[in-house]
């Protein structure tokens, strides 16, 4: 049962944030709503009329729109042409032109009224992330909702397009459209909702104001108190293991990804790398792991230079690496939890040899690994999908921890993750500290850094901006992901271009908003008992 | 939400059921009509011989004649097709399986056990080289690569056999070997070419191997033709000979099942061993599964390309090998092949890309053949009528949607009942 006789009212003009866990049932919830999904039991009124809605499209007659958490749109179709679709007017009568102009004006004139600026004739492929979103609620907006859901639509986008997104939905309030705010993001809430409804494993839990602290609501949605702080002792720095110097990377499109950086990491220390995502921390570490050739500079792994190996080599002297994207590079959804937890170990013993597996030494070490990391599933041969985000995760981790290494990477390592996990893969990642490794930690999330690392790189335009130490003033943080350095504001990047002055006061917007995501993950960061397997 | 639900009090509906639900029984045959893989295959099956009747009955133009005054004298229409079909589904099974005529005359001692074991000797004969060309295709597959040019590959591992067997002129059982690994050799070869440029290139293997397929036959017609292969004395398209020691050995007389099927079953066996047990099957799964988690846990994907393609060409060029070491020409000619690569996609579909499934369809695939020839010749029913069955099972197992609304299956629990798609076509 996703949903247990749930009761839910929003009043017009108004954004009512639907808070709860990954798993809780906030997305059922909104799915029966726009007609995905018919309830069991209980009714939906739209203005005091009871209504029952067996498609999307009901509820969009009726006045409800959703933008979904991946969006709805066809690529390789114009703005106008995806805003069209499902409701293309046509001219010409029978023969059914489609009328593009009037579609195209629709969507000028919506962007217009909403202030949400969309260029009708840019194909959806080009465009980021953040005016894709926009695209789908000028989508809905053109079909005259009064209820517009939003579900989880801040988890896509980068901290500068969060802020322009809730500016929006902070205008669609103001002209008497309803908002439904889905998130499990706390500051987000705080931020923007009139009313707060906390969800907990299909029930209604509270309804809450904006005013009520974090911690509170951080408790409601979990069920219990949560731990905001990464439990760990000073840091015990050793030899130098990692040293990256003069590294230049490009990525795939052949622009400067990686422009000249300088890093060491120690044995026993986590170095943290903050920045927003795109300022050239995917390349880095690829390039580390030999899966992206780098331009110049250099790779040393105590004394050794990683460039030119392989990626198996480069894993077999002793790096761990969790890749920052789970089900593109982390696991292979097909293959059973087992299989997984060798795919980089199984030519070798006890796992195999170059030639044949011993399945046996597989499921053996497999069924210490799911206890031993706690991975919920219902066999060590299960596939790997039937997982939870989190779960498939602990796979990863545990993979790449059960051998002995001198260096371990983690590339975003509990994004999409639930709670529980989290505060998990946290405590292994401090563990793995302890024992003398060192760890090279890359995270968008700025609390997730903060709360890891010993020592702080912070990552702008594929330059390490400065090395600072954790108890940094999170402002300061956020001004430097934004570019600018504390004491000279233009001394690392006065090579920019002139504009320079005019993106950063955009961009100091963005450090605030990095901050106030942090906090979220760090209230994130208690929950045990749920485990969405 | 799922720990909510367990701690509920048991649904009604459980406490609802008869009793004797659970009866090992009622659990079998109501799993049986689930839409488990078995079953879609066998009711695709069913189905094709269903739309096969009615072709049967079109094609033949007495029957038909009949149905022109069926609302007179419907018996006449009725007897002639039930008459017409059972003789040639009968003829299928007399002449891929057994013939009880045969069987009872050997029993009573006025035939010879040869003759009852013909059937099946034809079967096997020609499901052997499909064995090799269908696990070709479902290995290729298994590891992400479509490839479509068994034929090609298989027809050159029939020319390096062949030239092999009637060049060498080793001693017995090693000039067998030696035409085995040059086929095997040669197939291998012409899987390396577009595994090499997929792997450095990215050249598509749907687009290289079709493209080698022509080339593969072509140079067959011509080389043919050429003085030292054209066999002496003849201005046809016809090869030498391959020696009879490199022959594969057989029972003889009208028995021509060979070697031929042993190997195919040991080569089925070896490539599930394959497949799940060794190393390199492993990367090749994980490579077809999800190239770029294979290639961030250090596998090499460009290398699997390649080896993948190397095995796959060196499967069907045995097949090829197979073809004409153990046929009764023993001879290169344009058609020595006929369509044993094409046919192994089918075979490899058919058998859901597992290798002893793809062993069973070429079973199947080479019974229908076998049947159709005495049909041909007993029922005078066109031979095409076998490729129009062989087609419309296939047409029913790529889409078991269609299958599953005819028969009203239920859905299966837990078997998981997709179309097999190519990945990156």
């Amino acid at each position: 049962m996703a949903n247990d006789h749930i009761d839910i009212t929003v009043e017009p003009g108004e954004v009512h944030a639907l808070l709860g866990e990954n798993g809780a049932g906030k997305s059922t919830l909104m799915n029966q709503l726009y007609g995905l999904l018919q309830p069991d039991e209980g009714e939906i009124l739209v203005d005091g009329v009871a209504r029952t809605f067996k498609s999307p499209r009901d509820a969009i007659a009726a006045g409800i729109g959703m933008v979904h958490q991946h969006f709805m749109l066809v690529p390789v179709f114009s703005v106008a042409e995806n805003i069209a679709l499902g409701a293309e007017k046509t001219r010409g009568g029978p023969v059914g032109w489609l009328d593009r102009r009037r579609a195209r004006r629709e969507v000028l004139e919506v962007s217009e009224r909403y202030g949400l600026p969309v260029d009708p004739d840019a194909l959806i492929e080009n465009l980021p992330v953040g005016a894709q979103q926009r695209v789908e609620i000028v989508k809905a907006l053109t079909r005259d909702v009064d209820l517009l859901i939003l579900d989880e639509p801040t988890a896509v986008l980068t901290p500068q397009e969060t802020d322009d997104l809730l500016a929006v939905m902070r205008g669609l309030s103001d002209s008497g459209k309803s908002i439904v705010f889905i998130t499990h993001k706390l500051k987000e809430v705080k931020a923007i909702a009139d009313r707060i409804t906390v969800i907990r494993r299909g029930r209604t839990v509270a309804v809450a104001t904006p005013d009520t602290p974090e911690e509170e609501l951080a408790t409601l949605m979990v069920g219990r108190a949560v731990n905001l702080e990464v439990d760990k002792t000073p840091a015990e720095p050793g030899r130098e293991v990692l040293k990256i110097s003069g590294l230049i990377v490009d990525d795939d499109r052949g622009v400067r990804a990686v422009d000249g950086v300088d890093l060491v990491v120690r044995a026993g220390e986590v170095l943290g790398i903050a920045g927003v995502q795109g300022n050239g921390q995917t390349e880095l570490v690829e390039a580390v792991m030999g899966l992206r050739l780098p331009l110049a500079g250099s790779i040393l792994v105590d004394n050794e230079s990683l460039l030119g190996m392989s990626t198996k080599r480069i894993l077999r002297s002793g790096i761990g690496y969790i890749p920052e994207d789970r089900s593109l590079d982390g696991v292979i959804k097909e293959f059973s939890v087992a299989e997984n937890l060798v795919l980089d170990t199984y030519d070798r013993p006890p796992y195999g040899n170059a030639f044949r597996l011993d399945p046996g030494a597989i499921a053996r070490s497999a069924r210490e690994r799911v206890e031993q990391f706690d991975i919920r599933t219902q066999s060590p041969d299960s596939a790997v999908s039937t997982l939870s985000g989190g779960n498939q995760q602990k796979v990863v981790v545990a993979r790449e921890m059960s051998r002995p290494l001198r260096l371990f990477i983690a590339s975003q390592p509990t994004r999409g993750v639930d709670v529980g996990s989290i505060e998990f893969i946290h405590d292994r990642i401090v563990h793995e500290r302890d024992v003398g490794t060192a760890v090279l930690v890359v995270s968008s999330e700025l609390d997730e850094v903060v709360g890891l690392a010993d020592r702080i790189a912070v990552m702008y335009r594929g330059r390490v901006l400065a090395v600072v130490s954790p108890d940094t003033p999170r402002e300061e943080l956020g001004l430097l992901m934004a570019g600018i350095t504390g004491d000279a504001p233009a001394g690392q990047i006065e090579a920019v271009e002139v504009d320079v002055a005019e993106i950063d006061v955009a961009e100091v917007e963005v450090a605030e908003v990095d901050v106030a995501e942090v906090d979220v993950a760090e209230a994130d960061a208690g929950e045990t008992e749920e485990g969405t397997t | 939400m799922t720990s909510e639900a367990t701690t509920e009090a048991p649904p009604p509906e459980k406490a609802e059921k008869p009793a004797d639900d659970d009866s090992f029984l009622s659990h079998f045959l109501r799993n049986l009509w689930s839409a488990n893989t078995v079953t879609v295959t066998v009711l695709s099956i069913v189905l094709a011989m269903v739309i096969g009747a009615v072709l049967i009955v079109v094609s033949d133009s007495n029957v038909l004649a009949t149905f022109g005054y069926i609302t007179a004298r419907p018996s006449d229409a009725l007897n002639g097709s039930w008459q017409l079909i059972s003789t040639a589904y009968a003829d299928l099974f007399k002449g891929a399986v057994f013939d009880p005529a045969s069987v009872s005359a050997w029993m009573h001692g006025t035939g010879s056990w040869q003759t009852a074991f013909t059937p099946l000797s034809e079967t096997l004969t020609y499901a052997a080289p499909l064995v090799f060309t269908g696990l070709s295709v479902a290995l290729a597959f298994r590891g992400g690569l479509f490839n479509i040019g068994g034929q090609g590959q298989a027809v050159v591992g029939t020319i390096t056999a062949a030239v092999a067997g009637f060049t060498f002129g080793l001693p017995v059982v090693l000039n067998l070997i030696a035409a085995l690994i040059a086929g095997l050799l040669g197939g291998a070869l012409w899987g390396f070419i577009p595994g090499i440029l997929k792997a450095r290139t990215g050249a598509h293997e749907v687009i290289t191997t079709i493209m080698l397929n022509y080339v593969g036959i072509l140079f067959l017609g011509w080389l043919i033709l050429q003085k030292g292969v054209q066999a002496i004395g003849r201005s046809n398209a016809i090869s030498k000979a391959v020696a009879p020691s490199a022959q594969l050995p057989s029972f003889g007389g009208v028995l021509r099942v060979n070697l031929g099927i042993v190997l195919a079953v040991l080569v089925t066996a070896a490539v599930a061993w394959l497949l799940n047990r060794s190393a390199f099957g492993f990367e090749l799964r994980a490579v077809g599964a999800n190239p770029t988690a294979a290639r961030t846990a250090g596998i090499s994907v460009a290398k699997t390309y390649a080896l993948l393609m190397v095995v796959a060409g060196a499967l069907a060029g045995l097949g090829g090998a197979i073809q004409v070491l153990g046929s009764t020409a023993y001879a290169l000619t344009p058609q020595v092949d006929a369509t044993i690569g094409f046919d192994g996609l089918l075979v490899a579909l058919l058998g859901r890309n597992r290798p002893w499934g793809t062993l069973l369809a070429a079973v199947l695939f080479g019974a229908l053949r076998a049947g159709g020839n005495l049909m041909q010749v007993d029922a005078q029913i066109s031979l095409e009528l076998v490729t129009v069955l062989q087609a419309l099972i296939v047409i029913f197992i790529a889409a078991p949607a269609l299958v599953k609304s005819i028969f009203q299956l239920r859905a299966a629990r837990a078997a998981r009942l997709g179309t097999s798609t190519a990945k990156g076509w």
